[in-house]
């Protein structure tokens, strides 16, 4: 079967400045819920990995001294899948070149308060791709739709008084 | 979002900072400075309370790791109260659940 060609849900544009990072996951997370492509729990692994990848691009302009640079946040949807793609105009990095943590036991690995979002964006979504450059970055992060969860209610079919009184009192 | 923080000094040598709202790059700073100041006016055994935290990411970790070497470079610690899963979360799939103490309750963290 040939995949259906994603379409566009929503876009967003944003002041690279950190008090934003918040109104990008309400609304995002939000859209998500709309669209019920995600279970609840995934839309919580979206909008962390979202706060990740925007905190990275509002960082990139910081470090490119920059004031007014937008970052830009895109959701696409696809039959099983949502994606969100975040584009900064910052300096860019190299997400090969991140160094990689010590075990968590190890005593320097307390040395890294920073660099904890891409691994966190690795670990949330089912796939992303990092595209940098001087003329700045973009992340295209991929949650494949899980299937509907089981909402039936765990009804004892031995015990419905207290159905039954509410079909009495009607 | 503002990030709400209140200290409750009331219990001798265990300092407990409430923290409430959403920790992220905006308000994360303002997390560190208060971490600072409890650190620099002597407490050295601080909770942190994140029962009231809505959202937490890497910023925050990196600020309750900041606080957390800062404390025990004098002999104190920093440890957390939390049984949200979804902010369970952030510290189970990075590891630093293995790294901080992390409580049921603040009685339990106190005591």
């Amino acid at each position: 079967m040939a995949e259906t060609a994603p379409a566009p849900v929503l876009r967003l544009e944003i002041p690279a400045r950190p008090s934003y990072v918040s109104m990008v996951r309400l609304v995002v997370g939000t859209a998500a819920k709309a669209r019920r492509a995600l279970v609840p729990e995934r839309v919580e692994d979206l909008t962390l990995a979202l706060s990740e990848a925007c905190t990275n691009a509002i960082e990139a302009h910081g470090a490119a001294g920059t004031g007014d640079d937008l970052v830009t946040v895109e959701v696409e949807e696809a039959d099983d899948r949502l994606i969100v793609t975040i584009v900064d105009r910052g300096t860019g990095f190299d997400p090969m070149e991140l160094p990689p943590h010590p075990p968590v036991e190890h005593p320097e690995r307390l040395n890294y308060e920073r660099g904890l979002g891409i691994p966190i964006i690795r670990r949330l979504v089912d796939e992303v791709t990092f595209a940098s450059s001087r003329r700045g970055t973009t992340v295209r992060m991929v949650l494949l739709c899980s299937p509907a969860p089981e909402t039936a209610l765990d009804i004892d079919l031995d015990d419905l008084s207290d159905l039954e009184a509410a079909w009495d009192e009607e | 979002m503002d990030l709400g923080l209140e200290v409750d000094d009331s219990r001798g040598k265990v300092t407990v900072l409430t923290v409430e709202g959403e920790v992220d790059i905006a308000t994360a700073p303002k997390l560190r400075e208060k971490l600072v100041e409890l650190a620099a006016g002597g407490a050295t055994r601080v909770v942190v309370d994140l029962e009231k935290v809505e959202f937490l990411d890497s910023t925050g970790l990196g600020v309750l790791i900041g606080g957390m070497k800062r404390l025990r470079s004098t002999d104190g610690d920093l440890t957390l109260v939390c049984t949200q899963p979804r902010i369970l979360k952030v510290f189970e799939i990075t590891g630093l659940n293995r790294a901080f103490v992390i409580h049921d309750s603040v009685d339990q963290a106190a005591g």
